[in-house]
C-alpha cells in the first residue's frame, strides 16, 4: 500500500518542547519521584520513555527509572491477525508492587493497546497507581481509557494514520500525518 | 520473517531464517519462565493434545507446562491408557481426536513418519515431539538455544556427537540444524551405529558434516560435546557387544573431555545412563549444561505452540 503524507503535525523542536511541558506535569504531579517508573510501550514508547526521564533529570537532577513492555502476547487480536506477531521482551526495573508506574506511548488510538499493558502490569504486580503519557491521542477510543499527559490532541479521520518518527527507528524526527493512496 | 507453516515436523524442512526466529521468539519466553506469574493470556481458549505412545518424562511435561503457561489447555494421552491397547489405528486416533477440535496435536510415536501421516488428516497443528529414528525437532531447537546461550552463536563452532547415530533422532534433527546455522558437525561412536554416507544424504554444506575414526578425534578442539543416550530398547541388532565395553571405548569421561577446548560444555538430551555414556562427574560437573537444555526446553516449546497455534481456530 502506498501512503502519501498530508501534513506534519510536529517537527523535532515541537516534539522536544511537548516532551519537556510533559516532564514538568509528571514532576508536579508526583511530588516523590523516586516511586515512579516511567514504561515504554515498545516499540515507539521505549525511546520517549527514556526522554521524559532525560528532561527530568535535567529539570529536577532527579534520575527516574525506565522499563520496557512489549504487550505482544496480551494483544486481544491475536487470533485474527494473520502472521504471528514478533515477540520483543518486557523489562521492568524489580519489583513493581507499590509503585507509580507512568505508560508511555506514541500514539492513543482505540486504547487496546493500553488495556493489554495494564493486565500484563498486573501480572507483575500491584502498582499504587498507573498513568498514562501520549505524544498524541487521536481520538477513535473503543475502551474507556484517557490518558494523564497528553502532548497533543489531534481530531482525525479513521482513514488517517499517525506516524511518529525517532531517530532509534527511522531516518528523521518528526509526527505526520499520513493517508493510504 | 515469519513461520508460514501448519505443523512442525523436522528441522530438515526449516531453513535458517526459520530457524532464528523460533530461537528468538524462545528468548523472550524464557524470561517468562522466570517471572513470579508465570503465565501469559495468548493462547486462552486453545487446546493442546499431547499424544503420547511412547515413553517420557521431560517433552511430554515440558510441552504441558509450554502449553499451560501460555493458557492453553492441554490434555495428555499415552498409548498405555488409550483405546490404542484396543488396537485403534493411529489414523482413526488422529481422526477422533481432530473431531473434538483441538488447536495443536504433539505427537511422539515410534515409527518415523507418524506425525507427517497425522498432520495430513488433521486441521491441527502437528508437532513432531519424536518419531522413530527420524527426526525430534523441539531437542535440536532447545539443543541450539543452549549452546547459543554459553557460545553466543552457532556459526564456526565444533560440535562432536557421540554415541548411537544410527538410531537417534536428536542426532538427525541436530545435525540438520547445526549444519544450517553454520556449525561444524563431527559424529564418533561404534562403526555399527554410524550411518556412513550421512553426509550424502542430509542437506549440509559442503565440509560442515565428517565421521571421526575414533571418540578422541572427535573431542579434540570440540567447543560443543553432544552426548546421546544408548537406546536400550532399540539395541536387539547386537551393534556394540556390551554395556561395559561401550562405555570403556566410548563414555565421555573426565579423561576424554580434556581433549576437547577448556570452555567446552556437555550436552545430553536424556534420561542419562550414568557410566555407561557419561560418567556421573561430567554429567554433574561444572560444564556439564544438561539441566539447563531442559530448562529452555518449556521456552523453545513455548515458542513453537506460540508461532504454530496462536492464530484462527484450526
Amino acid at each position: 500500500m502506498h501512503f502519501i503524507e498530508k501534513f506534519r503535525l510536529m517537527t523535532a523542536a515541537d516534539m522536544n518542547r511537548v516532551l519537556l511541558r510533559m516532564a514538568s506535569q509528571i514532576v508536579e504531579n508526583n511530588p516523590d519521584l523516586s516511586n515512579v517508573i516511567l514504561v515504554g510501550i515498545r516499540r515507539r514508547g521505549v525511546p520517549l520513555a527514556t526522554r521524559l526521564a532525560q528532561k527530568i533529570l535535567e529539570m529536577d537532577q532527579v534520575t527516574v527509572t525506565t522499563g520496557a513492555l512489549d504487550i505482544t502476547l496480551y494483544r486481544d487480536d491475536l487470533s485474527t491477525v494473520g502472521d504471528r506477531p514478533v515477540v520483543n521482551r518486557t523489562e521492568l526495573p524489580g519489583n513493581i508492587t507499590d509503585k507509580t508506574i507512568i505508560l508511555v506511548d506514541d500514539v492513543l488510538y482505540t486504547g487496546r493497546t493500553v488495556r493489554a499493558a495494564l493486565d500484563e502490569l498486573i501480572d507483575f504486580g500491584r502498582p499504587h497507581r498507573v498513568q498514562l503519557a501520549v505524544l498524541v491521542d487521536r481520538g477513535w477510543r473503543e475502551l474507556p481509557i484517557q490518558a494523564d499527559y497528553v502532548g497533543k490532541i489531534l481530531p482525525t479521520s479513521e482513514r488517517e494514520i499517525v506516524k511518529v518518527m525517532l531517530p532509534e527507528f527511522d531516518e528523521t524526527e518528526q509526527v505526520i500525518v499520513v493517508e493510504p493512496q | 520473517m515469519p513461520l508460514h507453516r501448519k505443523d512442525l515436523l523436522g528441522i530438515a524442512e526449516l531453513n535458517a531464517g526459520e530457524i532464528e526466529l523460533i530461537l528468538e521468539t524462545a528468548e523472550t519466553f524464557r524470561d517468562i519462565n522466570t517471572r513470579q506469574i508465570k503465565k501469559v493470556p495468548t493462547l486462552r481458549g486453545k487446546t493442546v493434545i499431547n499424544l503420547f505412545f511412547e515413553a517420557s518424562t521431560r517433552t511430554r511435561t515440558s510441552f504441558e507446562i509450554a502449553a499451560k503457561r501460555l493458557s492453553a489447555d492441554a490434555i495428555n494421552i499415552s498409548a498405555s491408557t488409550s483405546s490404542v491397547v484396543k488396537g485403534e489405528t493411529l489414523v482413526d486416533t488422529a481422526l477422533n481426536l481432530q473431531a473434538m477440535a483441538p488447536d495443536a496435536i504433539v505427537i511422539r510415536h515410534s515409527s518415523s513418519g507418524a506425525p507427517a501421516r497425522v498432520a495430513a488428516i488433521a486441521r491441527a497443528a502437528v508437532i513432531n515431539a519424536g518419531d522413530g529414528t527420524h527426526e525430534h525437532p523441539t531437542q535440536a531447537l532447545l539443543d541450539a538455544l543452549t549452546i547459543r546461550h554459553h557460545k553466543r552463536q552457532l556459526g564456526g563452532l565444533k560440535v562432536a556427537i557421540i554415541g548411537d547415530i544410527l538410531h537417534s533422532r536428536v542426532a538427525r534433527s541436530n545435525i540438520h540444524l547445526l549444519t544450517r546455522l553454520g556449525a561444524e558437525v563431527v559424529l564418533a561412536g561404534p562403526r555399527t551405529l554410524l550411518p556412513f554416507g550421512l553426509e550424502k544424504v542430509i542437506d549440509a554444506r559442503p565440509g560442515s558434516l565428517r565421521f571421526a575414526a575414533s571418540i578422541e578425534e572427535a573431542l579434540r578442539g570440540a567447543d560443543v560435546v553432544m552426548t546421546l543416550r544408548i537406546q536400550l530398547e532399540r539395541q536387539s541388532g547386537g551393534f556394540f557387544p556390551t554395556l561395559r565395553e561401550y562405555s570403556t571405548q566410548f563414555g565421555l569421561n573426565r579423561r576424554r573431555l580434556e581433549l576437547a577446548k577448556p570452555d567446552a560444555i556437555v550436552l545430553h538430551p536424556g534420561p542419562i545412563n550414568r557410566g555407561v555414556e557419561i560418567d556421573s562427574d561430567v554429567a554433574d560437573g561444572t560444564t556439564s549444561v544438561i539441566l539447563d537444555q531442559v530448562e529452555n526446553g518449556v521456552a523453545v516449546r513455548m515458542a513453537i505452540l506460540y508461532l504454530l497455534a496462536g492464530g484462527e481456530s484450526a
